[in-house]
């Protein structure tokens, strides 16, 4: 079996005060092997502990996981994982951020200096190996995590809202960033978000979560990743499709809203 | 006791008096300094770079940068408020000192017989510790009332006997009416005549302080010269500072030797956390100089004691220290090495140990601070040798400036010590504060 299945995956939490949250209810996926999967929806819709018990960070109270027929049972090198900001080892230098992957594992230091001199090249930071972390900007500092994740080889690439703290034209930038190293290095990618239009951008497939309880409310096929790919992403976002499938998704989103605040307005 | 609260509040109020009055001087001295420094720079080079072109600095704490010229000034001035307040020769004697050399004055006195006659009394003022030979009295003029003269120490007073007569009175001095009970003034000094008919004699002692209080600039400087040639009680007195900073440095290393494990183990074990929780929660907040007395008890006053008293101090300090540093790691770095393969022993040396070394030389900071206090402490309290031995065996001499020397290298080496803390610190974790 290839690919990541998810299986009849739940997460209660027991609350102090003795009553319980379901934050994610019976969610079944099958993550393709290549896929580039972004996941969308509000606040509270348990993307987060998706992604973390993809990762092996938390037991889900319901279901398993399996990748390429190995079940899920804690963190792995297999499957990466790029954070928002502030996982960088900021005692390491750039160079030395990237290769903790391998280095750890005891691969031959030279082994280790050429995939983080090729790395440096993909993600644009040539001149940048010998700087230390907080030399970096904010998107440099992304660039070094993705590099850091990639060095490693993984099978999946999970990315906790990787562009979140960046700004708009940043961002921009580190979006085809990821498309180009999709398309290169043809891993497993699924991306979580805030923002609708990146989640267009960055998912060949899109779902959408729902809250209270967590599940997926919907699913897309999406044909702009594809697109992206080498291209400027300011004309993917012209494509006749690109308004109306932002603007049914962000309705989407907003009546969940809209609903949230409506029942904690009444509790 | 309410009395006692009573007298405890009115000796609070007047050193708040005393207090303001001090710092008002002070302020005043700062505010002249500024004066002339306004005058000075005015129309000279204007400081540059961005924080000069701020308009709101007041308020704006990063806007507010120390004025190097001031730090200097403060300093020459607290030598020349010393320098004045002892009547050094250093500085200018702005405040009358006692008196030195000759004084007289005449009186006038009545017998049993009724006469009047008159006397003079010559007094050389010396300078403590002199022994000048007693100036010759002065020619008499033949009366009953005899001339005198006599040597007297600075800020002592001499007593001049009544002459042996019965019916003799002194009724003036240097022509002022005095009876007995009273104090006159003559030039040089004051008079008091007992009951018993004795002249107390005073000569004026100026608004100096006594070198017992303060001894002046010069005298402490040639007593430092004498203490680095000749030590103190067989001890020299860098002898005396080494024997303090070393036994710091082992307290200190002991302290951080157990300390920063044991703070490791609380951060990552529950069971541990636990199991140490009581103790080390207990025994942070008593003082290490609290404990001076049960290890006495325990050691003796041999080296054994300080070093486990310092242990002590610096163990708990860099125990929490390293606790915090382990709880401060962000979460997503741990993940991010555990998804990169790290093992525990990886997490640990790889992730864990660096990311707490803020943390721990915060605390390590901290540490060598009260180690450094503790040990002058517990030299005071007993020891052969060290910097606060030193200081104790000299204030039983009253041996001042030996005193004041002492607390001008104990501070120096505690602003020392952190500086080497602080210069360590920015070599070996230059991320702290940037992450």
């Amino acid at each position: 079996m290839s690919g990541l299945t998810i299986n009849d995956v739940s997460m209660t939490f027991e609350l102090p005060n003795g009553g319980s949250v379901e934050a994610l209810k019976n969610i079944n996926l099958n993550i393709k092997e290549g896929e580039l999967l972004s996941v969308l929806g509000p606040s509270g819709c348990g993307k987060t502990t998706l992604l973390n018990i993809l990762a092996g960070f938390l037991a889900p109270t319901g279901g398993e996981i399996d990748l390429n027929g190995d079940k899920v049972v804690g963190p792995h090198p297999a499957r990466g994982m790029v954070f928002q900001q502030g996982a960088l080892f900021e005692w390491m230098s750039v160079e030395e951020n990237i290769g903790f992957g391998p280095s750890m594992k005891g691969t031959p230091k030279a082994e280790i200096a050429a995939s983080v001199e090729e790395l440096l090249g993909i993600v644009g930071l040539q001149d940048f190996g010998q700087k230390m972390i907080y030399e970096l900007s904010g998107g440099m500092q992304q660039r070094v995590a993705l590099a850091r994740c990639l060095c490693n080889d993984p099978d999946v690439i999970l990315m906790d809202e990787p562009l979140g703290a960046l700004d708009a034209l940043t961002r921009e930038k580190m979006q085809s960033l990821v498309l180009d190293i999709w398309k290169k290095t043809g891993k497993t990618i699924i991306l979580i978000t805030h923002s609708v239009e990146e989640a267009l951008l960055l998912g060949e497939r899109l779902l959408v979560m729902a809250p209270r309880p967590g599940r997926v409310h919907k699913e897309y096929r999406l044909p702009f990743a594809e697109l992206g790919v080498g291209a400027d992403l300011r004309e993917v976002k012209r494509h006749k499709d690109f308004g109306p499938t932002r603007d049914e998704i962000l309705n989407m989103i907003w009546d969940m809203e809209e609903e949230i605040m409506g029942r904690t307005e009444t509790a | 006791m309410g009395q006692e609260i009573l007298e405890l509040i009115g000796s609070s109020l007047w050193m708040i008096v005393g207090i303001a009055l001090i710092f008002a001087l002070y302020l005043a001295i700062s505010g002249v300094c500024y004066f002339v420094w306004g005058l000075y720079s005015r129309g000279r080079e204007k400081a540059k770079g961005y924080t000069s072109l701020k308009t709101v600095t007041f308020g704006d704490e990063s806007a507010v940068v120390a004025n190097r010229i001031a730090s200097i000034a403060a300093v020459i001035a607290i030598f020349l408020i010393w320098g004045v307040a002892t009547g050094s020769k250093l500085t200018p004697n702005l405040l009358p000192g006692p008196v030195e050399g000759t004084v007289s004055f005449e009186y006038t006195a009545t017998n049993a017989a009724g006469e009047t006659g008159t006397g003079r009394i010559d007094m050389l003022v010396h300078q403590f510790g002199e022994k000048p030979e007693v100036p010759p009295v002065a020619a008499e003029d033949g009366d009953f009332a005899m001339n005198q003269s006599l040597i007297v120490a600075q800020r002592r007073k001499a007593l001049i006997k009544t002459q042996a007569d019965e019916g003799f009175a002194f009724t003036e001095i240097d022509g002022q009416a005095v009876s007995p009970g009273e104090t006159v003034n003559f030039d040089g000094g004051n008079v008091f005549v007992t009951t018993r008919g004795s002249l107390s004699v005073e000569p004026d002692v100026g608004l100096t302080m006594e070198a017992l209080y303060l001894p002046p600039p010069e005298a402490v400087w040639s007593r430092f010269i004498d203490l680095n040639k000749n030590g103190y009680q067989g001890v020299g007195l860098w002898e005396n500072v080494f024997w303090s900073l070393i036994r710091v440095v082992i307290g200190f290393a002991l302290g951080c030797l157990f300390g920063i494990p044991l703070g490791f183990a609380m951060g990552l074990n529950g069971w541990l956390r636990g199991w140490f929780d009581p103790i080390v929660e207990f025994m942070r907040p008593v003082p290490p100089l609290a404990l001076i007395p049960l290890i006495i008890i325990w050691f003796g006053i041999g080296e054994q004691g300080k070093i486990s008293l310092l242990f002590l101090a610096a163990l708990w300090i860099m125990t929490i220290a390293a606790r915090a540093g382990v709880s401060g790691v962000s979460i997503s770095k741990v993940h991010a090495a555990y998804s990169l393969g790290a093992t525990k022993r990886q997490i640990l040396s790889k992730v864990i140990l660096p990311n707490s070394l803020p943390e721990i030389f915060t605390g390590a900071r901290v540490a060598m601070g009260v180690c450094w206090g503790t040990v002058v402490a517990a030299e005071l309290v007993a020891a052969e040798k060290g910097a606060g031995k030193m200081i104790i065996a000299a204030s039983k001499f009253q041996l001042t400036d030996i005193v004041i020397i002492g607390i001008i290298i104990i501070g120096v080496i505690g602003y020392g010590i952190d500086m080497i803390m602080r210069g360590a610190e920015n070599k070996l974790v230059p991320w702290k504060g940037r992450g």
